[in-house]
């Protein structure tokens, strides 16, 4: 056509517009014909006529297009009309027709603004190297990325069609009717087997227990620590921790001891602090550090299947873990009441913590000279059990879902076929993603790739999280304000902060119209 | 200088009349206005007595006035409402007084009083966030310049539960005094010359001219400025969502934002939304009543 084009134009192609209108072939006709009739280069606006110098009454002599079209309301007049407005929509059903086409070969993700992202952007340029699809990653800062996504769920639109969403999401996203039904990829791909079971558990399915799934695991994560092992190491300080303590300092091997290393480490008057912990309230920090101690103590935050708080979140297991928290918060730097994964990697960067709680996700830029000082002294431990042998981290990460109102899920299920694929999940675990493929996680060319991936690995696999129900945000909410109230502001004892957040789930449960206690 | 339009003009000639010209430019901004603000206000205000959440399919349920009766008897938003309230006053307040007090330094002759005026205003012109984001640089207890210079040690000004709502309104009232300083003093150009040699003839003493000349003549467009910062004080956001979290500086604002978008509590927002705009609306009445009694005078 193009080629038809430019015999047409004679060499002399016109201006971008003009060049647009030719693409329709009624168009072409009569720029040919009229080419033809007066042997100039076909413009269109030589194709209507020519311009002249024309007098109006009362005005400068000036250059006007003299059309040479024939006469309205003739036969010929009417015909090239006909022509013109047939070939016209057949060229705006073509062009929408081709546009449609492109459209279907193109995916977007939303994910949040993060590292991983990054990775997997480029992960899926080998989707597109391999299919031709292009598949974008749009990301959000953290702060915004719930909102944004329910924004658009709740308008039912279809820029994404897929999102990276929260664990706790997974009850919203699916009540709500905004996640496609994917137990029978998970069935087909036999992904329970294939995934750690905890990943599957909490990344995918809802309701508990229920053998319904909603997405497939995408990016792994959890609560681990990273240490100076420099500091760990140095005679004098091992010395000192032995006599004060009665046992060698090294990687804690439970809870207390690692409050003990972190009350060892805490100087404020050299500028040293024992730990930095998970403290902010906007978000889910403090709940995601405070619930890795409760859990590991013993306690729970309530039983998710059956809707029961009491006795449960209010223990005296959950209020001693908590309690340790609460010293922990006190081992950290001054005014360490508005902290979560930015900060806490800040404090070690600065070489003010002996250890510092975060997301594995967050672990790579410690170990970047570019970004931490202390990368060569950085050593990393999955969270330590709690004192009676309880073993277990707080579950970050998140689960790649389809979104109901995708107008590409046909072409967004053939794309999650690819990425559960192993060779995919190993190229995803070598970019910098936190594979949940058991098999590689197991394999010891996963585990000893960095220096965190061990830890990583024995996480993954005594993980627990937060409530998914739809309401989660505002058990979140009050569990975030219940936490720092006692933690941080130092209101009360365990126990009553315990027991005050209780009463209000189970006070929110009811509302939300769970079975009452 | 006023300008009439000949009944030549190109208006005329074309035979658009002044009703059609008015229309022109009315209907645009009526039909804005309703699109983007008195229909929403009126949906949300439906939504106010449902138990509607955007984040589900459910169809809402009319619930009367069950929201506004759960946010009037829930003790978070009435810690919420006070925070705010001292947090107004004490921004608003401290507003006033420096912004006041810069624009009587201002108000005579100065070398270089124009450039002075220009750096002072300049906070004004910068983004919230920006400068909450440097307050919160300023006030870090392990680095920041505000404990060093004042020799506070590790004062934790963003988190401690006594010290956050202030740390916030001290930032606002770097960021909006000049907005005071600036009505200040335009309303102190304003003021009749010969009123001061009056008063300076009749040997009045300058606190006496301060209090019976200056601060009467200029009270109505303070007032406005008050009336401005309180209804922008009420309504505070961006900067104290950027730089605490401290539960015990939780703004009403703030509150709004997590019942709306956090938890995607529609219905019990929008009342709550409603119940704000009600208290803003009053407060404003009141400083319009001694702002028309202050013309008066």
């Amino acid at each position: 056509m193009r080629r038809a084009l430019r015999g047409a134009a004679a060499g002399d192609r016109g201006r971008p517009w003009e060049r647009s209108l030719l693409l329709v072939p009624a168009m072409r006709d009569i720029v040919s014909r009229t080419s033809r009739e007066n042997d100039r280069p076909p413009k269109l606006g030589r194709a209507f006529g020519r311009f002249a110098a024309v007098k109006a009454p009362g005005k400068e002599e000036g250059l006007r297009l003299v059309p040479h079209l024939p006469a309205v309301g003739s036969a010929r007049g009417r015909t090239i009309m006909r022509t013109a407005t047939k070939g016209m929509l057949a060229g705006l059903g073509l062009m929408l027709a081709s546009s449609t086409s492109v459209l279907a070969q193109e995916l977007t993700i939303l994910w949040a603004e993060w590292d991983p992202a990054n990775y997997l952007q480029e992960l899926v340029n080998a989707y597109q190297a391999e299919t031709g699809v292009t598949v974008t990653v749009e990301t959000v800062p953290w702060p915004d990325f719930q909102t944004k996504a329910f924004t658009e769920f709740n308008a039912q639109g279809s820029a994404y069609d897929l999102v990276v969403g929260d664990s706790q999401w997974l009850g919203a996203g699916s009540t709500g009717g905004h996640y496609v039904d994917l137990t029978e990829f998970v069935k087909t791909h036999n992904l329970t087997t294939t995934m750690a079971p905890a990943t599957m558990q909490f990344y995918s399915e809802y309701p508990g227990g229920s053998g319904t799934y909603w997405s497939v695991p995408l990016e792994g994560d959890a609560v681990g620590w990273a240490y100076r092992k420099d500091w760990f190491e140095d005679p004098t300080e091992m010395a000192n921790f032995k006599a004060k303590y009665g046992y060698d300092l090294g990687v804690p091997k439970d809870l207390k001891q690692l409050v003990d290393i972190a009350e060892f480490f805490h100087r404020p008057a050299e500028n040293r602090y024992g730990a930095a912990v998970y403290t902010q309230v906007p978000g889910d920090a403090i709940t995601m550090g405070a619930e890795t101690f409760i859990f590991s103590y013993g306690g729970s935050l309530g039983d998710y299947a059956n809707y029961k708080v009491t006795g449960l979140l209010n223990s005296k297991e959950s209020a001693e873990g908590l309690e340790d928290y609460k010293k922990l918060y006190t081992y950290g730097p001054p005014g360490w009441g508005n902290a979560f994964f930015a900060e806490v990697n800040t404090a070690i960067a600065q070489g003010q913590v002996a250890m510092g709680m975060n997301f594995f996700a967050f672990f790579p830029s410690l170990l970047n000279e570019a970004t931490n000082p202390q990368a060569k002294n950085m050593g990393f431990f999955a969270n330590p059990p709690g004192p009676r042998g309880d073993d277990f981290a707080a579950l970050g990460g998140q689960g790649i879902s389809l979104v109901s109102y995708s107008q590409n899920k046909d072409e967004a299920m053939k794309f999650l076929e690819w990425l559960v694929k192993d060779e995919t999940q190993k190229k995803w675990a070598e970019l910098g993603g936190y594979t949940a493929a058991a098999a590689i996680l197991e394999s010891d060319e996963f585990q000893n790739a960095t220096p965190y991936n061990k830890a990583f690995f024995e996480t993954m696999f005594k993980v627990r999280d937060f409530w998914a129900l739809p309401e989660y945000a505002e058990l979140l909410d009050e569990g975030q304000q219940g936490f720092y109230d006692y933690v941080v502001n130092g209101n009360g004892t365990a126990q009553e902060a315990l027991d005050k957040l209780a009463a209000t789930w189970v006070e929110s449960l009811k509302a939300a119209g769970y079975p009452a206690e | 200088m006023m300008t009439t339009l000949s009944p030549t003009s190109r208006a005329a000639t074309r035979g658009w009349s002044d009703i059609t010209i008015r229309n022109l430019f009315v209907i645009p901004t009526v039909a804005f206005l309703i699109i983007f603000n008195v229909f929403p206000l009126l949906y949300s205000l439906g939504f106010s007595f449902t138990d509607f959440r955007a984040s589900s399919k459910d169809a809402a349920n009319f619930v009367g006035l069950q929201n506004y009766a759960d946010i009037l008897a829930d003790p978070v938003i009435w810690r919420s409402f006070a925070t705010t309230l001292w947090y107004v006053i004490v921004s608003v307040s401290g507003q006033f007084v420096v912004g006041f007090g810069l624009a009587l330094l201002l108000n005579r002759p100065i070398p270089g009083k124009g450039l002075l005026t220009t750096l002072l205003l300049l906070p004004m012109m910068l983004s919230p966030v920006v400068v909450g984001l440097f307050w919160k640089l300023i006030y870090d207890p392990s680095w920041g310049i505000l404990n060093y210079a004042l020799g506070l040690g590790k004062t934790a000004w963003l988190t401690d539960a006594n010290l956050a709502l202030y740390a916030v309104a001290i930032t606002d009232i770097w960021m909006w005094s000049p907005f005071v300083m600036l009505l200040s003093l335009a309303g102190l150009s304003a003021v009749p010359k010969h009123l001061y040699e009056a008063a300076s003839i009749d040997r009045a003493s300058k606190l006496y001219t301060f209090f019976r000349v200056t601060l009467p003549l200029v009270a109505p467009i303070l007032l406005i400025a008050v009336i401005f910062r309180t209804m922008e004080a009420f309504k505070t956001f961006d900067i104290a969502f950027v730089m605490t979290g401290q539960p015990q500086a939780e703004l009403i604002s703030s509150r709004l934002y997590k019942m709306a978008f956090a938890q995607w509590q529609t219905g019990p927002a929008s009342a709550l939304a409603y119940i704000v705009l009600i208290m803003v609306l009053c407060i404003t009445n009141i400083y319009v009543k001694y702002l028309n009694k202050a013309k008066e005078r």
